[in-house]
């Protein structure tokens, strides 16, 4: 399965050219100069002062480290995670160092200790990298439950049950379906329990849906009515795994199952731009009895999105004309190994 | 030994095919006759009652019913089949029929359980509605009133106000009465989040409340409540008022 190495049980380096991470870093490092120069003041508009000055120096380093990193983040991408740090901290402190050099030049300054900017740009750097480790850390649990609730509440006993019971139905009538059937079956459970914690192809997502949807048909037959939109489709984009197929699961489980006549569930996923957009409709049914609303599957797929994407990807539901709609949206990545 | 009148409810044609497929195969021990089958509860309701099926193959979760829902109606039928119920994966409902000594099956049905459960069923009277509602999670979507072999339901939430007459309850909907053969009190209890008590014989809709007017003097003067869609000012008792009154003031 073609993936980016995204192991998280390891520390991973966050991806530069991700707005998210662009905004933390900003805020993060005017927040350590902010706090430099105000903890030592007593006196505040001195301190504000000495801010605006600070940024004058700081805030022309810090777009031009991140214009770099950015720049070099496929190729930091790749290098495991220690010598990836000690590459972004060199890449600053270079950038410090000319800095500090253009700057004594063209003010004619006294030229100032080069040793105290280094220090400074280090301990910034280090400060930021770390929190970034925290954050992955601190989503992690969202990765491990993934993997339990693939095996738990994810693969609903419900499906499981009554997908072998069809699939025995066939055995005797028709076995080569039966054979696709639990061949479907198989592939779906190879990804439920597979690594959530790697990027898959949006083809190998898509491949997925098939299948799952070929098992759901054999069950209720026309009762189900999927219409597909994928002309828009980029097979390459990458993307979390099982983040569309809980979504037609839900969409199958609340609105094509309670009902009594057919249902017509939509499946349009597309490109607009540098964004990768998935729409899942169903109609909403009056449910008979207690089916709890799956939204541990809905919160766990924010969650990991977020992982994956920062800021960058978005997850929304809505309910309009008696339709149920969960939307993503997500920046359109590919593999920068196959690309380049 | 005759063939046993079985009936099938399962929304899902390939488990209706597995399940015939199978009593093909146990025709041997336990002769049967497929004597209608249903795609969901409510065609299970029309169509069992005239099927002379002796036993009811029930699936628990269908759409437009449940299963235990329509065993529950089925219940009140002079001759009442005895049901097997089926479920995929239900664990609440298990246990409630364990507790409550009802037959169920697992899917996939194996055929030597099916089996056994079929000698069981020709030999078991049916289960009866007290203990199906002992069984049964929540409150029915439906009352049912039972012709000799027809079930007509009424919907719940079409239910004004349902009131206690001697040995039977007369419900009434915008449109028409019905009796019912069920206690008040049981429905008080099962529906205690739709109705309201307003008298010893009486329980109102709590949607349908319009108001309470006061009419007569001294003595005789007590509080009346006006429904939505009915005519009938339904009297509340003295016992009742100041609750209902705390109601009508939260409305």
């Amino acid at each position: 399965m073609p993936s980016i190495r995204q192991d998280v049980s390891a520390d991973f380096l966050p991806d530069f050219r991700n707005l998210g991470v662009l905004a933390r870093v900003l805020v993060g490092v005017n927040a350590l100069v902010l706090a430099a120069v105000v903890l030592p003041s007593s006196n505040a508009s001195l301190a504000a002062d000495r801010f605006l000055y600070s940024a004058t120096l700081v805030e022309p380093l810090l777009i031009a480290a991140l214009l770099a990193l950015a720049a070099l983040s496929s190729v930091l991408a790749r290098l495991p995670y220690w010598p990836g740090c000690a590459a972004v901290l060199a890449i600053v402190l270079a950038l410090t160092a000319a800095m500090h050099a253009v700057l004594a030049g063209a003010l004619g300054e006294a030229a100032t200790d080069l040793a105290r900017p280094l220090a400074l740009s280090a301990l910034a750097t280090a400060l930021m990298l770390a929190y970034f480790r925290l954050l992955v850390r601190a989503y992690s649990p969202a990765l491990a439950e993934a993997r339990l609730q693939a095996l738990q509440s994810r693969i609903r006993p419900h499906f499981l049950f009554n997908s072998l019971n069809a699939v025995l139905s066939l055995v005797r009538r028709d076995p080569r379906r039966a054979e696709r059937a639990l061949e479907d079956l198989a592939d779906l459970f190879r990804t439920l329990m597979g690594d959530a914690r790697r990027f898959v192809r949006l083809a190998d997502e898509i491949a997925l849906l098939e299948r799952y949807a070929g098992i759901e048909q054999l069950r209720l037959g026309e009762r189900l009515r999927i219409t597909w939109e994928l002309d828009a489709a980029p097979s390459d984009a990458l993307l979390p795994p099982l983040v569309l197929q809980p979504l037609l699961e839900n969409a199958v489980y609340h609105g094509v199952e309670p009902g009594t006549g057919s249902a017509d569930v939509l499946v349009r996923i597309e490109r607009r731009g540098d964004r990768v957009r998935a729409l899942i409709e169903n109609p909403i049914t009056e449910e008979v009895g207690h089916r709890a609303g799956n939204h541990m599957a809905l919160e766990n797929i924010r969650e990991r999105l977020a992982l994956f994407f920062d800021a960058e990807a978005r997850i929304r539901t809505s309910s309009e004309g008696g339709r149920f709609r969960v939307e993503i949206e997500m920046p359109y990545r590919v593999d920068a190994r196959k690309a380049a | 030994m005759s063939a046993l009148k079985v009936f099938i409810a399962d929304d899902e044609t390939p488990a209706r095919e597995r399940l015939k497929e199978l009593l093909g195969d146990i025709a041997v021990q336990v002769p049967t006759e497929v004597a209608g089958e249903a795609r969901n509860g409510l065609e299970a309701l029309e169509a069992v009652p005239r099927s002379g099926a002796r036993v009811l193959l029930l699936d628990i979760q269908m759409p437009g019913m449940g299963g235990l829902e329509v065993a529950r109606h089925l219940a009140a039928l002079e001759q009442a089949p005895t049901v097997v119920f089926i479920t995929a994966h239900d664990r609440h409902a298990v246990e409630a029929f364990e507790l409550n000594a009802l037959d169920y099956l697992l899917k996939p049905v194996r055929a030597e359980r099916l089996a056994a459960a079929l000698r069981r069923a020709a030999l078991a009277p049916a289960a009866g509605r007290e203990q199906l509602a002992r069984a049964a999670q929540g409150a029915r979507e439906y009352l049912s009133i039972t012709e000799r072999s027809r079930i007509v339901l009424v919907p719940v939430r079409d239910i004004v106000f349902l009131r206690a007459e001697q040995k039977y309850v007369t419900l009434r909907t915008r449109e028409r009465e019905h009796l019912v053969e069920e206690a008040l009190i049981a429905l008080e209890k099962e529906f205690a989040e739709r109705f309201v008590r307003i008298h010893r014989n009486c329980l109102v809709a709590r949607a349908a409340i319009r108001g309470f007017e006061r009419t007569g003097e001294g003595e005789d003067a007590g509080w009346h409540v006006l429904l939505d869609g009915v005519p009938e000012h339904l009297p509340v008792s003295r016992r009742q008022w100041p609750m209902l009154r705390e109601l009508a003031a939260d409305k």
